[in-house]
């Protein structure tokens, strides 16, 4: 490996980098919008779901319960209505993405029997939106039964003759709680950066044929090691932004707690990129096209990163044989190593065995990649 | 450098069957032959970048089939196709190229300085490369080629679609790296280029049919050249056609150049037939040849073998 060669062809690359300002900038806003569409998508929009009240009884004990919808935070009251058309013209209109009914007789009810029943609608035009809120809506109201039912018991004495009756919906989405958002960001961020990664180094090669430069550089004393360090560095330039930005994203904007330490976090992210960078170089070097090279390497990263990875859909439902696969994607070892980084704190000690997967999978890739590359035409 | 038995296939092409050559040190090698002939599959084999189904090809003692790498900084090779980085200045491809080959940075200075003067570019260092005209690339890509001290030089059509004027520096340059003993092999379109060869090889179907130097070859064409001139030489050309002791015919502008086994019996008999169709004040009179019409007289349908 010669320094001087590996340092022309890191400075060629970045110069090309730097003069296609509509590549750079996809490069660069890409993650931005993936976290926006991604982030928000899961997260944000479920806290204060716009809801419809229609309290046909306004009594204190009603408004105690609106008032319960929200004091959680995941509610908000935007309009209190007095009949069920309105309820309905609401929701037809958009202006709230729920409606909760309280019935007339609903604190007589409560004071006979400890429990009384309450009407919640939701448009579930959004089904995970809906999911969730329903999710929300349920606990919400789980919490209020147990409340007015101790408080009937203090009352009178003797358990409500109704108490049970309020039976939860087993939840359908493993995150309705508010610490959902700390569980996926960490996922979004892995899957972008597995994405954009792949992708920028899936043209480097391919673009050398497509424009003619190969048969020139292939006929120098460059070796393919030179090739491919000096290639991959302002694309491990790019990445390193992406990567902070994303992380920076995660912690500051979607207040993801960040209880680890930002040395683990270097380290596995530049394990990771390397990885994702050789599987993108991998790809150039086999396919000629850069159209190709990139929709291949999308295709590669894409379906795993986004549905084995655990990111959304959790490993060990799985069946078996799935999981098996979900051993070979990288995706996946990061995914887990960053929400364990963020959430619980973990050190590298603690998550040796994926950041030594990763460890492989990086040496193997690389391995690889640096002998696919043949100073060659044919 | 040499080559034998050099075989290349591309599927059911056989691009270059049994090529032998050799190229003297300080010798300027021209390869010609028709679009499809082989010229380019032998370069890229002599260059490394592609490997014979079959043959050995030796570089300043490198066996370069076996050991490609080790030839690579022995040689420059211009692709046919330009291969610069046309997002990269001149100046910037002309730094890569010189760093890939190690040459040190005070070379570079003075060389480049000296090669772009030459090709007259030094006004455009910081232009994109691709915003160059066709001439100036080209001129470029021979700049970057001869930015290290090459022992071996192959160009690939160096010239084509360069100016007359640019061409003749073109060569002033190559004549100075054969008088410091590089060793040049081109391929060439261009006649006028082909004769200043020190020596050709006349290329059919993917094998060396005639390899001698211009002055040999011409004088191993067969049959006698005349050279007839007239006011419309296209109604001339093809009045000739079949006319007896015929060997060949070739419109070269103005005039036709036929080929016949005896000039001066053939000379009035042309003259005759000529006036006959009604094509006077033809000037007939015998010609050295050029170099095409030994080109298509040697590699023409019904040529010697
Ligand atoms: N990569 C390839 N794949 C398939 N066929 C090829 C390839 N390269 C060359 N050929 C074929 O081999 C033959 C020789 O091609 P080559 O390019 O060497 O000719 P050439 O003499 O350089 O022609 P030109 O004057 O047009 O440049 C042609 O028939 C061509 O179609
Ligand atoms: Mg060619």
């Amino acid at each position: 490996m010669n320094l001087r060669r590996l340092f022309a062809i890191a400075f060629k690359e970045t110069l090309q980098v730097w003069r296609d300002p509509r590549s750079l900038s996809i490069a660069l806003l890409m993650p931005l919008m993936q976290m926006v569409l991604l982030g928000y998508g899961v997260s944000l929009d479920i806290r204060r779901v716009p809801l419809c009240i229609y309290d046909q009884e306004r009594s204190q004990t009603s408004r105690e319960l609106v008032e319960r919808f929200v004091a959680s935070g995941w509610f908000i009251a935007v309009h209190h209505l007095a009949d069920a058309r309105a309820v309905r013209d609401a929701m037809d209109r958009g202006t709230c993405a729920g409606a909760v009914t309280i019935p007339v007789d609903f604190s007589r009810e409560l004071a006979s029997t400890g429990a009384a029943g309450v009407q919640t609608v939701f448009d579930a035009t959004d089904a995970n939106t809906t999911a969730i809120a329903i999710g929300y809506a349920q606990g919400v109201i789980a919490l209020a039964a147990a409340d007015f039912a101790a408080r009937w018991a203090a009352a009178h004495g003797t358990r409500p003759p109704a108490a049970g009756r309020v039976d939860l919906q087993p939840r359908v989405w493993f995150n309705e709680t508010l610490d959902s958002r700390n569980f996926i960001i960490p996922g979004v961020v892995a899957v972008i950066l597995g994405l954009v990664g792949a992708q920028l180094t899936s043209l480097t090669v391919a673009r050398e044929w497509e424009r003619g430069t190969m048969e020139q550089l292939i006929s120098t004393p460059v070796t393919a090691l030179e090739v491919m360090t000096g290639k991959l560095i302002p694309y491990f330039a790019i990445g390193a932004f992406n990567s902070a930005f994303c992380l920076c994203v995660s912690v500051f904007w979607f207040q993801v707690p960040f209880r680890g330490g930002l040395g683990t976090l270097v380290l596995t992210t530049f394990l990771f990129t390397l990885v994702v960078m050789g599987i993108g170089y991998l790809v150039s070097v086999r396919i000629r096209s850069q159209l190709g090279a990139s929709q291949v390497a999308l295709i590669l990263t894409m379906l795993p990163t986004s549905l084995l990875s655990g990111y959304t859909f959790p490993i060990d439902q799985m069946p078996a044989p799935i999981q098996a696969v979900t051993l070979l994607v990288h995706a996946r070892y990061y995914v887990t190593i960053l929400r364990a980084v963020f959430l619980k704190g973990s050190t590298v000690l603690d998550l040796a065995v994926p950041i030594l997967a990763l460890v492989l999978y990086a040496a193997a890739i690389v391995w690889i990649a640096a002998r696919a590359f043949r100073k060659r035409l044919d | 450098m040499w080559a034998r038995g050099l075989h290349r296939r591309f599927g059911a092409v056989a691009a270059v069957q049994g090529i032998d050559l050799a190229v003297r040190r300080g010798e300027i090698f021209g390869l010609v032959g028709p679009d499809g002939a082989g010229k380019t599959t032998i370069m890229r084999m002599l260059a490394g970048v592609l490997r014979p189904d079959a043959g050995e090809i030796r570089l300043e003692g490198v066996d370069v089939v076996a050991d490609p790498e080790r030839a690579k900084p022995l040689l420059s090779y211009m692709p046919q196709r330009f291969g610069l980085y046309e997002d990269l200045t001149v100046a910037e491809n002309i730094y890569f190229y010189a760093t890939l080959f190690a040459v040190p940075a005070p070379v570079r200075r003075a060389r480049s300085a000296e090669l772009l003067a030459a090709a007259g570019l030094l006004a455009f260092r910081r232009r994109l490369a691709g915003q160059l005209s066709g001439g100036m690339k080209q001129k470029l890509g021979l700049v970057c080629a001869l930015i290290h001290t090459p022992l071996v030089l192959l160009l690939d059509e160096p010239t084509t679609g360069v100016d007359p004027v640019s061409r003749r520096d073109f060569w002033g340059i190559l004549y100075g790296l054969r008088e410091r003993g590089v060793t040049i092999l081109l391929s060439t379109a261009y006649m006028d280029e082909a004769e200043r060869c020190s020596r050709l090889a006349l290329l059919h179907a993917g094998a060396i049919r005639h390899c001698d130097t211009p002055a040999r070859l011409k004088a191993a064409m067969p049959g006698a050249l005349l050279a007839v001139v007239t006011p419309d030489a296209r109604a001339a050309h093809a009045a000739l056609a079949g006319a007896p002791g015929l060997l060949g015919l070739l419109l070269m502008g103005d005039r036709v150049h036929v080929r016949v086994d005896d000039a001066a019996r053939r000379a009035p008999e042309l003259r005759a037939l000529l006036a006959g169709q009604g094509i006077g004040a033809a000037d007939i009179a015998p010609v050295e040849p050029a170099i095409e019409d030994v080109f298509v007289a040697l590699l023409g349908p019904g040529s010697p073998p």
